[in-house]
């Protein structure tokens, strides 16, 4: 099969992936106590009338399936309704954070790719060697880290007692910078987020990067790789990794909700302005339009990127051609 | 946001340093053990060991100190002794949140491993959603929702970690099954019901405890990550609360944020040690 196909395929398989989270939350909010028109209106209240005619504009004395079929039509079309604090549509407030969380997350993926798939292969290069076993009990440490305790430790220590960074926000706003001292600002306010999950995802890779490793040395293709006379270099890096790396990907892919959870409690302990402090305020005033566009979003996000890691995983095996 | 990934293979070594790696295995995982020891004693005892209650209100923000071993937060209160209370919370979840996703885990997956055909097939198309659905941000929308009591929170926690259990118990199951003890069992007539409990279960629980104790740490950090946000119950004390009240107050109190986080941290690293020594243990091929 082509790749386009594949890719079309997919695509398409995304749709009911979504209806499905849709129709998650939609029973969440019928299930919840108290109707779902005290969730638009939030705590403060309004007067009956105001209820009434809410109610009769989202259809809720419609039957639940006719309510449930309007609902994924707004939202597949876009529309995730409107925040009850700032009743600015939740798509829109939630689009303007989006990229500061994304080059938050970049980043640290690339570093702790980088840097966990090489101590993988380093601690894999010796079993049980004393660096193994050191790489090995830093990699559980690394995922017994809470992460939002890391990150105000890293506060504490390089923003309050050495002062090397700034310990909040994206950018010095009172300086207003522009062009590349604008860029070198906004950097120097992503070292210790970034820094801060990167540790938290460095173990995970770390870890699978060395037990597949371990499983590929083993195989014949690697021996007859030695037997050819190639260093060992070039056996790990150039033969093995590359066939280790498929679990990785696969498995990092599976992980992609759990690393947006981590920016998300890393931005609320930085004060960046992306997703998670948009969550954070979300919840404190209990804006339950914005969480739960906020759900839908990150859902299809992690659909798309699911796509992403299948496609990755087809280009690095060519054995695996997308049947 | 917890899993189990395999943890080592060995290659050949000569008898002395194969003693030695065991023997270090054993150090982290005795480590373990004792932390893990030491954080049940602290959880159940919790009244007796407190040096104050839960309500004692002191001097705000005093540093540590002979009569605050870990100063006092930001309402006056010992930090010592919330951390000691936070622990029976900690605990509650990971133990109760555990319990709940391995009943559902269990079930679901011997019944998909056993029965196969359109039964795992609509199983496991359930799993897979649940997988894909991001359950941190699940979480907060239901106990935002639903409220924040304690039981709530165990309760979103354990219906969102099941897949994991089931699936590892699927695949056991789907091997166990064709074995001839199995066979046996059948031919003798013993009921569908009493094959999957009394035969092939204790065979494939191995996984499910190494995986029970990840699910405990990742159930604690769960419920402190929601508590850090601002979802914690209340009515209780929560590492995560603690944490949730620090951020506001870094300048002012160290202590506030460094304590309760070091006691979460403690936890969940001993817990994953234990876990990590039990897959070795329990895995005869390694």
């Amino acid at each position: 099969m082509s790749l386009l196909v594949f890719v079309i395929r997919r695509l398409l398989y995304i749709v009911p992936l979504l209806v499905c989270a849709v129709t998650v939350i939609f029973f969440l909010v019928h299930a919840a106590p108290g109707d779902p028109v005290d969730y638009i209106i939030g705590e403060a209240g309004a007067d009956s009338e105001v209820v009434a005619r809410l109610r009769a504009e989202m259809g809720l004395d419609q039957p639940v399936l006719v309510q449930l079929w309007r609902y994924v039509l707004q939202v597949l079309s876009g529309n995730l309704g409107y925040s009850l604090v700032s009743s600015a549509p939740v798509l829109d407030l939630i689009l303007e954070r989006f990229p500061a969380t994304l080059l938050l997350m970049a980043s640290q993926y690339t570093l702790s790719a980088i840097i966990g798939v090489l101590l993988g292969v380093l601690a894999a290069r010796r079993p049980s060697s004393p660096l193994d076993t050191a790489l090995t009990f830093l990699s559980l440490t690394s995922f017994s880290l809470p992460i939002f305790w890391l990150g105000q430790m890293m506060i504490l220590a390089f923003g309050y007692h050495l002062n090397w960074f700034p310990i909040q926000g994206m950018s010095n706003l009172r300086e207003g910078y522009t062009g590349w001292r604008y860029a070198l600002d906004v950097a120097h306010h992503m070292v210790l987020p970034v820094v801060t999950l990167t540790i938290f995802n460095l173990g995970l890779i770390m870890r699978l990067t060395r037990a597949s490793m371990l499983q590929v040395v083993g195989q014949d293709y690697v021996k007859v790789a030695y037997a050819k006379g190639h260093s060992e270099r070039t056996v790990l890096l150039r033969h093995a990794l590359r066939n280790a790396l498929l679990p990785v990907v696969t498995v990092v892919g599976l992980e992609i909700p759990g690393l947006i959870a981590g920016a998300v409690l890393a931005e609320t302990v930085f004060a960046w302005p992306g997703l998670g402090r948009l969550t954070f305020d979300a919840i404190n005033s209990r804006d339950y339009p914005l969480l739960m566009g906020m759900f839908i979003f990150i859902s299809f996000f992690v659909i798309v990127a699911n796509l992403l890691v299948d496609i990755i995983y087809g280009l690095l095996d060519p054995r695996i051609r997308y049947q | 946001m917890s899993m189990s990934v395999p943890v080592s293979t060995s290659l050949p070594a000569g008898p002395g340093r194969r003693a030695w790696r065991r023997l270090r295995r054993q150090k982290a995982a005795v480590f373990g053990m004792a932390v893990t020891a030491i954080f049940l004693l602290t959880a159940l005892l919790a009244p007796s060991l407190a040096p104050y209650g839960l309500l004692d209100i002191g001097r705000s923000f005093v540093p540590p100190s002979a009569a605050h071993w870990l100063g006092t937060d930001s309402l006056g209160s010992d930090v010592l002794s919330n951390i000691i209370y936070g622990a029976r919370t900690s605990l509650i979840v990971g133990v109760f949140a555990m319990a709940t996703s391995s009943v559902i885990g269990i079930t679901l997956g011997s019944i998909a491993g056993y029965f196969g055909g359109w039964v795992d097939d609509a199983l496991m198309r359930v799993t897979e959603l649940f997988q894909i659905l991001p359950q941190f941000f699940l979480a907060i929308v239901i106990v935002a929702l639903f409220g924040s009591s304690i039981w709530n929170i165990v309760l979103v926690i354990g219906i969102l970690a099941w897949p994991v259990t089931a699936r590892l118990i699927r695949a056991e199951f789907l091997t166990l099954k064709r074995r001839d003890f199995v066979e046996a069992a059948r031919s003798l007539g013993m009921s569908n019901r009493d094959i999957i409990v009394r035969e092939i279960l204790p065979n494939a629980l191995p996984p499910i405890i190494v995986n029970g104790t990840l699910q405990i740490s990742g159930a604690i950090l769960l419920e402190t990550s929601l508590a850090f946000l601002g979802l914690g119950d209340p009515n209780v004390m929560s590492w995560g609360t603690m944490l949730h009240n620090a951020q506001e107050f870094f300048n002012r109190a160290w202590w506030m944020a460094a304590f309760p986080g070091l006691a979460l941290f403690l936890a969940t690293l001993s817990l994953n040690l234990i876990g990590d020594a039990l897959n070795d243990a329990l895995n005869p091929k390694r």
